[in-house]
């Protein structure tokens, strides 16, 4: 469906590259993010946390640490509220846990203390006393029959009977004749890959400051991804109106789906309360790692068939996830997009979440998708390989486009898959000479991006300059961008117009910065504001000049009269009509509120040249190249951006980027020292190639570009390794040891 | 335990404070002295998002203890620009979009002018292996890299 | 009659059939149709359901207008990071 009429497709603003508002802030150390407000008055908050990875909790005796001078709060689970619905009740017993601790780490009980020292001290005087039960983080373990049952009674109604009983969710999506289809095939190659779980690993960590009186009415600061979405939960978790929380968000210092939810926030309002006074938490590192949500980690099976000439005939993919100590949902989005680049007749894909005990799992850009992709993309390089076939010319022979029956069922409207892969063909980069222990790979990439609930508010000014209030925290430049549309509908300069992320208490309702949605669902409800103000402008332009509002348009950034009148007054400006505005009618603003739907599918291809040193085992990337459709582009550099920054997340996470557990269910490398995100020496120039395929469902033609760049690299970076190495990777992070290792068995 | 009372110098000015024996330069920078530009992304000096000039040495302030600041000197962040007039790197940053989420570039920045004040003509290599102590999880280093390049390509012809 | 897509799963729940035929002129329309023809389905579409019209993903929208000219697919309700 069309959002209007006629798609833009001329622009002034849209396209160019232009300095972001927060950019002076950011580059001399203004901007505050999370930890960086305090309070007069404040307390510092601390976390006790479980040193078991699961373990009943018999008793906690905070007497003693209550006891402490300049310890003005203790908090435990049963000091928060006990929310009806299983989801909120879930992010609480995250918090804090209830009868049991669920992973290392898990928090237990919480101080605010009047320094950090006092809280530090606090916290070792609180005694604990734990059962120590036996543990699973193995996802192929936990589901088994026979594992340590993590959580109760937490199946779901489609886990078919006789599953092991961490099992929370069992999904199936697909069509067509399997068995017919694999007898079609020349060759079919059927494995079995692994993938580590991995942190969002954003630089800041978690951080808030938190002030709630007795009668529930407060205030909070914090880094999240969605204000809105951190009122909700607190208000559910400490049984507060939602009104009575007003609830900022800092600049958020990465989020990437880590900061989608809450950890530390209704701890803070609970100690705050209970304390009476203002308390700030701020997360160790050591605490994001154990205690925030990583990515799941994954088991998969992958059976594919193809014909000599290259035709895939049947696909199927078993996907087993496990999401941490809480049920979660992601597998669906593993089972949904494992093979949305292919226009397949046969195809299966099922899914099955488990528990562990682990850290519960929070999104992470694409959630799912990533090691869903990684394993079909892997099988099918090692058929083109095996039948010595070009690994673009099948993926282009088999690409799904407009009327494929997609593999997750509906089918498919315009989408630009076939435009990006031959965008990859016709690259330089494809038929660049490799050298000795060189491979080459390329993987497809999908993500659905979504819209979600917006509201935007549109101010015009008395000097012709234009604010934007909007409710989603910026994290890549998105203010940069919606000013740009602003200023594009209103047609006047970039300059003139200031974009604001405002509190919750000054906007209706808006989703959390994810799905990809923001520059689509954002710069919709922005653009529609925008109209609204300019029909507004029109009216006050027709009343001065005594004439029909029907019979006034607006045109480079003025009101002119149209039809009949056309020609009789001078066009009237935006700063003409604002400076009259009190005058004319008061003040003059757009506003705009949709739950929008409508954002366009989005298609990648990457193209990784690699070289590995058959000494040690270790990967270098030489050469990257990101394709993708990103639909209109409205700031390149922005968009460049998230196509390099989901790359080089996706290079961290094929190659060194793991969770450790010990046997005893500990967490063994909870620092970047030993969890290795990629560092700047690791990496070449990551090469970009926007493609605009513009999406229908927006004015502009926006679609999203967040989340769809860190498919593709898993598979790619396995698939030139493997080639590189002359032996087919099938477990991640490829980090040496993984590799020389697979070398010396080939 | 006592406390130590330091006097320094940050950003040019003299400054003083007390201080607990384990507090890191770091702490102090953001709680005592509320120069918050410098960030604490880990603690244990792995993500240089804290990197300060320490008596000319650029270190990452958290391995710091504040006590060692005693009779020193401390450039931070906040001494980068000039009044306001933004010292080239700054400025090319903001132009490049070599930033996303912004929490890393205070350390980038002062890690990338110690480079330069070394070596006004660092080669990409060069550039990529200093900066390796400074994460950043947004950008893929690739707009941060070429910034540094073109701000160090402006100071040369200044 | 509107023809709704189930996703494989799902179909147990509506005595096997992949295609569930619902008198329906709107979502929410839809959505209580296949409640009360298969009460099974009905904890599912609690925790939530995307509906996907001619390819278009919509998360919510009771009130977007079907027609037996539609392709209408149920599928799980979207998030992102």
């Amino acid at each position: 469906m069309a959002f209007d009429e006629n798609v833009k497709t001329e622009f002034k603003v849209i396209g160019q590259r232009v300095s972001r508002p927060d950019g002076i802030d950011k580059v001399t150390g203004k901007a505050l993010y999370g930890a960086d407000l305090s309070a007069p008055g404040m307390l510092i908050g601390r976390v006790l946390r479980s040193p078991h990875a699961h373990a009943r909790i018999k008793k906690i005796d905070t007497s003693a640490s209550e006891a402490m001078k300049g310890v003005k709060a203790v908090v435990v689970n049963s000091d928060l509220a006990e929310p009806e619905d299983d989801f909120f009740r879930d992010v609480k017993d995250n918090c804090l846990a209830r009868d049991k601790a669920l992973y290392d780490g898990h928090a237990v009980a919480a101080v605010a203390a009047t320094s950090r020292s006092i809280a530090r001290a606090a916290i070792r005087a609180i005694k604990v006393e734990y059962e120590e039960l036996p543990s699973v983080t193995d996802v192929d373990e936990a589901m088994k029959p026979d594992a340590p049952v993590v959580q109760e009674g937490r199946a779901d109604e489609t886990v078919p009977a006789g599953s092991g009983p961490n099992v929370t969710t069992y999904l199936e999506f697909g069509h067509g004749d399997l068995e017919a289809g694999f007898a079609k095939a020349d060759k079919i190659i059927e494995r079995s890959f692994k993938t580590a779980a991995t942190h969002q690993g954003y630089i800041e960590p978690h951080a808030c400051l938190a002030s709630m009186g007795a009668d529930g009415r407060g205030d909070l600061w914090c880094c999240t991804q969605g204000q809105y979405n951190v009122r909700t939960i607190c208000a559910e978790v400490c049984g507060i109106e939602a009104t009575q929380l007003r609830v900022t968000a800092s600049e958020i210092g990465g989020g990437f789906g880590g900061k989608t939810t809450c950890f530390i926030e209704p701890v803070a309002l609970a100690l705050s309360r209970k304390s009476g006074k203002p308390v700030k938490i701020v997360m160790s590192r050591e605490e994001v790692f154990r205690a925030t949500g990583p990515t799941v980690s994954s088991s998969s099976d992958v059976k594919v068939g193809m014909t000599k000439d290259g035709r895939i005939t049947a696909a199927s993919a078993k996907l087993r996830y496990q999401g941490g100590a809480f049920p979660c949902g992601t597998v669906e989005f593993g089972a949904q997009s494992a093979f949305a680049a292919y226009d397949l007749e046969a195809v299966r894909s099922y899914g099955w979440n488990t528990l562990t005990n682990r850290p519960k799992e929070a999104a992470y850009r694409a959630p799912g998708a990533p090691m869903a992709i990684y394993a079909v993309e892997s099988v099918v390089d090692e058929l083109c390989q095996e039948l010595g076939l070009d690994p673009l010319d099948v993926r282009l022979k088999n690409a799904a486009k407009k009327g494929t029956l997609a593999s997750y069922g509906p089918t498919f409207n315009d989408i630009g898959l076939v435009a990006t892969l031959e965008a990859a063909k016709a690259h330089p980069h494809y038929a660049a000479p490799l050298g000795e222990n060189q491979g080459r790979g390329l993987s497809c990439g999908f993500w659905f991006n979504f819209g979600g609930n917006t509201c935007v508010s549109l101010n015009v000014n008395h000097d012709g300059t234009v604010g934007v209030v909007e409710g989603n925290p910026d994290i890549g430049g998105s203010r940069a961008s919606i000013s740009m549309m602003a200023a594009e509908e209103l047609d006047i300069p970039y300059e003139k117009v200031r974009t604001v992320i405002t509190d919750t208490n000054s906007l209706g309702f808006n989703d959390v910065t994810d799905g990809s949605r923001v520059t689509f669902a954002v710069g919709l409800a922005t653009i529609e504001a925008a109209r609204a103000a300019k029909r507004e402008m029109c009216k006050r332009a027709a009343q001065i000049w005594g004439i029909d509002a029907e019979a006034v348009v607006w045109e480079d950034g003025a009101a002119k009269p149209s039809g009949p009148n056309a020609g009789d007054h001078p066009p009237m400006t935006l700063a003409e009509i604002a400076a009259d505005m009190d005058s004319t009618g008061g003040p003059i603003a757009g506003h705009h509120e949709v739950n929008a739907d409508g954002a366009g599918v989005s298609f990648g291809v990457h193209l990784v040249d690699t070289e590995v040193d058959p000494e040690t085992g270790a990967t270098k990337i030489l050469r990257y190249t990101v394709f993708q459709d990103a639909g209109k582009a409205i700031h390149p550099d922005y968009v460049e951006g998230q196509m390099q920054g989901g790359a080089v997340q996706g290079i961290g996470w094929a190659l060194n980027e793991e969770y450790i557990y010990g046997e005893d269910g500990r967490l063994q490398n909870p620092m970047f020292l030993d969890y290795r995100v990629p560092v700047a020496s690791d990496l070449p120039a990551i090469d970009t190639v926007i493609l605009e395929i513009p999406n229908p469902g927006h004015p502009y033609g926006v679609r999203g570009v967040g989340e769809t760049s860190i498919v593709p690299p898993l598979a790619a970076i396995s698939n030139a390794v493997s080639r590189a190495a002359d032996v087919r990777m099938s477990e991640l992070p490829m980090s040496p040891p993984r590799v020389l290792k697979a070398m010396s068995e080939r | 335990m006592k406390n130590f009372h330091i006097n320094t110098t940050v950003n040019g000015d003299e400054a003083e404070f007390i201080c607990e024996p384990d507090e890191t330069l770091l702490d102090v920078l953001r709680n005592r002295l509320g120069m918050t530009g410098s960030k604490e992304g880990c603690g244990t000096g792995d993500c240089g998002a804290c990197s300060v000039i320490l008596n000319d040495r650029l270190v990452c302030s958290c391995l710091v203890l504040a006590a060692e600041a005693e009779g020193g000197k401390v450039d931070t962040i906040e001494g980068m620009a000039d009044g306001d007039k933004l010292h080239p790197l700054q400025k090319v940053f903001i132009e490049k979009a070599a930033l996303q989420c912004g929490v890393c570039t205070p350390g980038i920045l002062v890690a990338a002018k110690a480079l330069l004040e070394k070596n006004p003509d660092p080669s990409e290599t060069e550039i990529r292996y200093w900066l390796a102590g400074n994460l950043c999880r947004c950008t893929g280093y690739d707009k941060i890299i070429k910034a540094v390049q073109d701000a160090a390509a402006e100071m040369r012809s200044a | 009659m509107v023809q709704v897509k189930l996703w494989g799963s799902l179909r147990d729940l509506a005595d096997g059939q992949e295609m569930v035929e619902v008198e329906a002129s709107n979502f929410k329309q839809v959505l209580e149709q296949l409640e009360a023809k298969h009460p099974a389905l009905g904890p599912r579409i609690k925790r939530g359901v995307s509906l996907a019209l001619d390819g278009v993903i919509y998360r919510e929208a009771w009130f977007t207008p079907v027609s037996e000219e539609n392709e209408v697919v149920l599928m799980p309700y979207m998030v992102g990071g």
